[in-house]
């Protein structure tokens, strides 16, 4: 199974984070191959910042995404860039609050900046809520792996908060998303 | 972890204890890993003025004996050319890692390129021969990182780490080894001069204030390091020895991978480009084309292209309007066709497979 994940959204949110969280859960922790790249230029200072990540049971050659098969979008900037033109076929995540538009593929709607300012008091961890919706909606790493990745990656004392971010995403996923 | 962090651990498992640079983008991150990491080895890091004050530094501290290496992308070698000919004619070991973006001038300080591959064999002035290599995984960003500096050493010449942004930038998975091979350079003989070649041709090193005195000059200088620059047979048979020193050694320290060396439609690609050569080998299992990758791309191994008995045609793919294509052809009767890209994205596999098609 090989999976092309692209996160996108505003500089500043995590979208880089993100990428980076998953292929280490899936590198690391759950015995996968995973390769991880970003683009890279001024647009990570505020404008539409993408990153992507390929997992894959192995091993992996050409090491960018050219078409995604699962997106994670979290700003309408980063949906007009690189989501708008998603396949049918692919499967996508939105932060439904922030992104106005809709995709003509499968939609799962994540309230995550919202939620995470009511439920944690914190909306900067709304990358990690996405991060857990993706992990119940797709399965592409377990939810243990993601969770030592996430551990691994965030500031100290900052675990407990992220752990609940990343619970409260698949929480919400498991309902069914926002739709 | 992130290829050029990988490239600082190398050095650091390398036993390199001085890094002195300047910062650029996109190599930045060897810069920032090296200057946490050093001083809790007992090393030094330097960021200095410029990229030419950079090498100079280098120099000095590969002369107290110390593993030194530097790290830019193509602005920053540009700059350091004057004092990598000086590193490589006063036979000085040093690594220098360049991963490469979009030229020229400033260019695409955020793109990935490999426009510096002849600039890497002939940027400085006169003749002189220094060895390239070429990682085209994370992983082989800390495997030619130590090789790097151990070919250094043997040769003492300036060793360059040819990457890109892409593979400098790229996330995968690493493994340490508990511990690498470091061969250090072989001291000066008991009754040699400090610039006297062995039977290899390379003088033994002895840095300073290990019990030799040596004068060091960018001047033509005999075997005890003494200007003598207007003796013509002295200076030609000195070039002639920087130069053979590397050169004869070519397939010896050639490294390498063959796919399939009876194919008669053949890629030859080094670096980033490896990885979709490879990606449209699996794309296309119908197809038997063969596939010479390089890790050392300087000194040229030819040889190696006579594996391919039965070639028809070279395919070089390569983020340059085709720098190695144009070595390759030197050495072979065949077709040798660049195919170029620049922009800084890499080769898509499917347009790989269409120009090795269109050869069928």
């Amino acid at each position: 199974m090989k999976y092309d994940v692209l996160f996108s959204g505003f500089g500043g949110q995590g979208i880089i984070l993100s990428a980076v969280v998953l292929g280490r859960a899936a590198a690391m922790y759950d015995g996968k191959y995973a390769v991880q790249s970003q683009s890279y230029g001024p647009e990570a200072r505020g404008g539409a910042s993408s990153s992507t990540v390929i997992i894959s049971d192995d091993p992996i050659q050409y090491p960018k995404v050219l078409e995604p098969t699962v997106y994670v979008i979290m700003s309408e900037a980063g949906f007009q860039k690189f989501g708008a033109g998603a396949p049918k076929s692919a499967l996508m995540l939105i932060d439904s609050g922030l992104v106005q538009s809709r995709p003509q593929c499968r939609c799962i709607e994540i309230p995550a900046t919202m939620k995470a300012k009511e439920v944690l008091g914190k909306p900067i961890v709304a990358n990690i809520v996405m991060l857990g919706a993706l992990v119940s909606v797709t399965g592409i790493v377990g939810f243990e792996a993601m969770e030592k990745a996430v551990l691994d990656s965030v500031p100290k004392g900052t675990e407990e908060l992220n752990i609940r971010a990343l619970e409260l995403g698949q929480d919400i996923a498991q309902k069914g998303g926002d739709a | 972890m992130q290829g050029n962090d990988a490239c600082a651990e190398g050095a650091i498992a390398a036993g390199c204890r001085f890094f002195a640079g300047y910062p650029i983008t996109p190599s930045s991150e060897v810069a920032e890993q090296m200057a946490r990491k050093l001083p809790k080895v007992g090393g030094t890091f330097i960021q200095m003025e410029d990229e030419i004050a950079s090498m100079a530094a280098i120099i000095g501290g590969a002369w107290t004996g110390v593993r030194s290496m530097t790290a830019t992308s193509g602005p920053g070698f540009s700059l350091m050319m004057e004092n990598i000919g000086y590193a490589a004619f006063t036979e000085t070991p040093c690594v220098i890692i360049n991963i490469q973006r979009g030229g020229p001038s400033t260019g695409q300080p955020t793109m990935a390129a490999q426009g510096d591959m002849l600039q890497a064999r002939f940027g400085s002035h006169g003749d002189y021969s220094v060895i390239a290599l070429a990682p085209s995984t994370v992983q082989e960003l800390f495997d030619l990182t130590v090789k790097g500096f151990n070919l250094a050493d043997r040769f003492r010449v300036p060793a360059f780490l040819m990457s890109d942004e892409i593979i400098g930038h790229l996330r995968e998975r690493v493994e340490f080894p508990d511990e690498v091979e470091c061969i250090p350079p072989k001291p000066i003989r008991e009754g040699m001069l400090p610039f006297e070649p062995e039977d290899d041709l390379v003088p033994g090193f002895t840095p300073f204030g290990k019990g030799h005195r040596v004068h060091v000059t960018g001047l033509t200088h005999n075997e005890k390091g003494y200007p003598a620059s207007t003796d013509p047979d002295l200076h030609e048979k000195l070039v002639m020895r920087l130069v053979e020193k590397v050169e004869r050694a070519r397939h010896e320290i050639a490294d390498y991978d063959i796919v399939n060396p009876d194919a008669e439609i053949v890629f030859i690609s080094y670096g980033a480009p490896t990885r979709a050569v490879r990606q449209a080998f699996l794309d296309a299992p119908e197809k038997s084309y063969g596939h010479l990758n390089l890790r050392i791309v300087w000194p040229f191994p030819e040889d190696l292209l006579k594996k391919f008995k039965n070639a028809r045609v070279f395919l070089v793919p390569e983020m340059n309007l085709g720098q190695i294509a144009r070595e390759i052809q030197r050495h072979v009767d065949q077709p040798v066709i660049p195919i170029p890209r620049l922009g800084g994205e890499l080769h898509i596999p499917a347009y790989l497979l269409k120009c090795a098609e269109e050869q069928e």
